[in-house]
């Protein structure tokens, strides 16, 4: 199989969004044609995959610049491509952080060096995430980088006239603030969710109103500037009830989850195949309850939700292998994220193949502005293309990933499904769930 | 019994009283001149600790010397650890010198667990954070048993700072397992927001409590609390939360009171108090080594004590 777009390539027999089989005609990075009996030079069979447009992630750390032990582009967007995804954003908590134009501009040239998928930088808020002064956020959106999304993440925008004047400021370029919701007060030395686990474990508690307070003033704060606001890793029933209040008023608020935070609970903490208290399950914001998950579910099914996000945060074995309050923050999810959507959201029937498609590549798209990804699959898109085989299961062999790190919460456990297939603009970088 | 003791939960009532029932034993050694036996010869206890805790690591060095075992003291100060070695690389230094078990104490909670699952030999928990501490559990119940028979059905009151105290949780797990009926008593801001599912009682009012109690149990309030709006001030705590010479009045006259130390005099307890004839304060701590022997015994040695020459 050529990797050259000018190679015409036809894929057999998939059935897109879930639907019934059609042939797809590749032709110079796009979509030709779509429908039966269709020929190219070259030819991928498909019989039994389902097509879906290329994954978009809103939210992954590639930790390069400055912690390539963990993650770089290159490893990062391998494990990407792995996973289905087209296009990532990768957040800006990188050393030194991406709050000026030259290292979102370094991120996003790796990005087009590495060639597994595109790299979106996302813009640092506040300079050095210091939370005190604006980074130039407009010189990042004037960019080559062409930075239209702005977080903090990893720390929250918690002074509220910051806040304010970020969500003010970003709209001279169609920009919105992506927010890591966490009043920090509230969450000194927290290390997992409040409830009866951390109650008897004796771990500081990160109590759910230390997200829903920050986001109910973001909407807030967002309506009455008639600004974009973003809130990053919804994890509980609250934020998504003031999330669905802040939608009714027809606010301009989106919102995203993770896939661990649709399938794991605090109580994997206490008692789990690999012991009490093993950091692998500690995440920020911390997995909450079985009650939050059905939440997030039903959210993420009617809408309330828009997307979800990995936020893929690698760390090397030695800040995971430690005692859980010295431990790292964060979980691998690029090479997973499809697998656990399908099992939390498609197997339990909330959603369809096509609900996938718009909270993993549509919704995304357009939350990040990327003009070229998140497109239907019809004739004339680009050719951003996911060949996936749902009816697969296997256990899940964190040495097989891509990614530099092993932080995978999921080892042990059976997933579904596999990614066969990743076009990006024509061009396979996963052939046979191998690196093209 | 299993191979470590890192929680209260992990002991069946059975496995309790057996080691309350061992120390027993045990305890008769004590009252002789020669305080030692042969049991442990040849085995390495490794005293591991993280924490300055002089009282805990002697207890439990004596309790392992009266046993006959080897004890290697590995204090983290000034040790490899204070160069940025990590528990696990000290665990594996453990492993290799052949510790048969490991007393851990560790500002983190759940590092016992952790530890448990890189080295062969039994861990035993000395404190780890805010989690727990399970032969202070012991020693307490052995205490309260002394003094006042069996447990079942006896009314036991823990007061202070819940929130951050090893001491209640693996007494209220012990306490519940042996059939005493504890009462948390503590102002809300020291009680975890998820009390309600442990298996005990929770009070605001410890005046209303006193008098039904056979156990008054006071924890330590640490200094650091006293700056982050736990509560307003310090004689404010004393008044509500202390006990004095009036509240302990109110007390029936077999009721007993029990501090793990060390104590704030004049803050959570008073001097006369602590001192008067009610006070198990220093029979806890006699109890302490007679306690952690039985743990050490059962853990390395037999399952009774039916063949040792006492």
């Amino acid at each position: 199989m050529s990797s050259e777009t000018s190679v015409t390539t036809v894929i057999k027999g998939a059935r897109i969004l879930g639907g019934e089989p059609a042939d797809i005609l590749i032709d110079g990075g796009v979509i030709a044609a779509v429908g039966p009996d269709l020929s190219g030079e070259a030819t991928v069979e498909a019989a039994g995959l389902i097509a879906l447009p290329g994954l978009v992630d809103l939210h992954t750390h590639l930790r390069e610049p400055g912690r390539e032990d963990a993650e770089t582009v290159e490893s990062g967007t391998r494990a990407a491509a792995l996973g289905g995804f087209t296009a990532v954003h990768a957040m800006a908590n990188t050393s030194p952080v991406a709050d000026t134009a030259g290292v979102v501009e370094q991120v996003w040239r790796l990005g087009l060096a590495a060639g597994h998928c595109d790299v979106q930088p996302v813009g640092a808020v506040t300079e050095g995430l210091g939370g005190e002064r604006l980074a130039e956020l407009g010189a990042m959106a004037d960019s080559a980088a062409r930075v239209r999304v702005f977080s903090d993440d990893g720390r929250c925008v918690s002074d509220a006239v910051l806040m304010r004047r970020a969500l003010e400021y970003v709209k001279a370029f169609d920009g919105v603030v992506a927010q890591h919701a966490q009043e920090p007060r509230l969450t000194e030395g927290a290390q997992m969710n409040e409830g009866a686990v951390s109650g008897r474990l004796g771990l500081t508690g990160w109590p759910a109103v230390a997200e829903e307070a920050i986001i109910a003033r973001d909407c807030l704060l967002a309506a009455h500037v008639g600004s974009r606001l973003h809130v990053c890793h919804v994890s509980t029933a609250g934020s998504v009830e003031i999330i669905r209040w802040a939608k009714s008023k027809g606010w301009n608020v989106t919102a995203e989850v993770t896939p661990h935070h649709l399938l794991l609970t605090d109580d994997l903490v206490e008692d789990s195949p690999v012991g009490a208290y093993n950091p692998i399950y500690k995440v920020n914001p911390p997995l909450r309850t079985r009650a939050d998950v059905e939440a997030l579910r039903a959210a993420l099914a009617d809408g309330t939700i828009d997307v979800v996000a990995t936020d893929h945060a690698p760390h090397p074995v030695e800040d995971k292998e430690t005692e859980w309050a010295a431990a790292a923050m964060g979980m691998i999810g690029l090479e997973t994220a499809l697998a656990v959507v399908q099992e939390a959201m498609v197997e339990t029937g909330l959603l369809d193949w096509a609900g996938v498609a718009e909270r993993m590549s549509y919704a995304p798209a357009r939350i990040g502005r990327l003009s070229g990804h998140g497109r239907p699959l019809e004739a004339g898109s680009p050719a951003n293309i996911t060949l996936y085989d749902p009816s697969v299961r296997a256990q899940v062999d964190p040495s097989s990933y891509a990614s530099k790190s092993r932080n995978t919460p999921y080892e042990g456990r059976s997933l579904p499904g596999r990614v066969v297939a990743t076009f990006l603009r024509g061009r396979p970088t996963v052939l046979d769930g191998k690196l093209a | 019994m299993r191979r470590h003791l890192i929680s209260a939960a992990d002991l069946s009532r059975d496995d309790a009283l057996l080691i309350l029932d061992t120390a027993d034993e045990l305890a008769k050694i004590s009252e002789r001149s020669i305080k030692k036996l042969p049991t442990l010869r040849g085995r390495t206890v490794v005293n591991l600790f993280f924490e300055d805790s002089t009282r805990t690591r002697i207890s439990f060095e004596a309790a392992a010397k009266r046993l006959s075992a080897d004890v290697i003291n590995f204090s983290a100060k000034g040790s490899s650890v204070s160069k940025g070695e990590s528990l696990k690389d000290t665990a594996l230094t453990l492993e290799a010198m052949g510790a048969d078990a490991v007393v851990i104490r560790h500002g983190a909670s759940g590092a016992p667990h952790r530890l448990a699952g890189w080295v062969r030999g039994s861990v035993v928990n000395a404190g780890d954070g805010t989690h727990e501490h399970p032969t202070q559990a012991l020693l307490d119940a052995f205490t309260m048993r002394r003094r006042l028979g069996p447990l079942d059905g006896r009314r036991v009151t823990i007061v202070g700072d819940v929130l951050h105290s090893r001491v209640a949780r693996s007494n209220v797990l012990l306490l519940a397992t042996l059939g005493a009926e504890v009462t948390l008593v503590a102002p809300p801001t020291l009680l975890p927001v998820s009390v309600g599912s442990w298996p005990c009682a929770v009070s605001y009012d410890l005046d209303a409590v006193l008098p039904k109690s056979d156990v008054v149990m006071m924890l330590r309030v640490q200094r650091e609390r006293m700056n982050a709006a736990f509560f307003p001030t310090e004689r404010e705590y004393s008044r509500r939360y202390g006990l004095d010479r009036d509240r302990v009045a109110k007390m029936h006259d077999d009721a007993i009171v029990m501090h793990p130390g060390p104590m704030n005099r004049g803050m959570e307890i008073a001097a006369e108090v602590a001192d008067s004839p009610r006070s198990t304060i220093v029979e806890q701590v006699a109890n302490g080594v007679t306690t952690r022997m039985a743990v050490l015994y059962l853990l390395l040695g037999g399952a009774n004590l039916g063949g040792e020459d006492l």
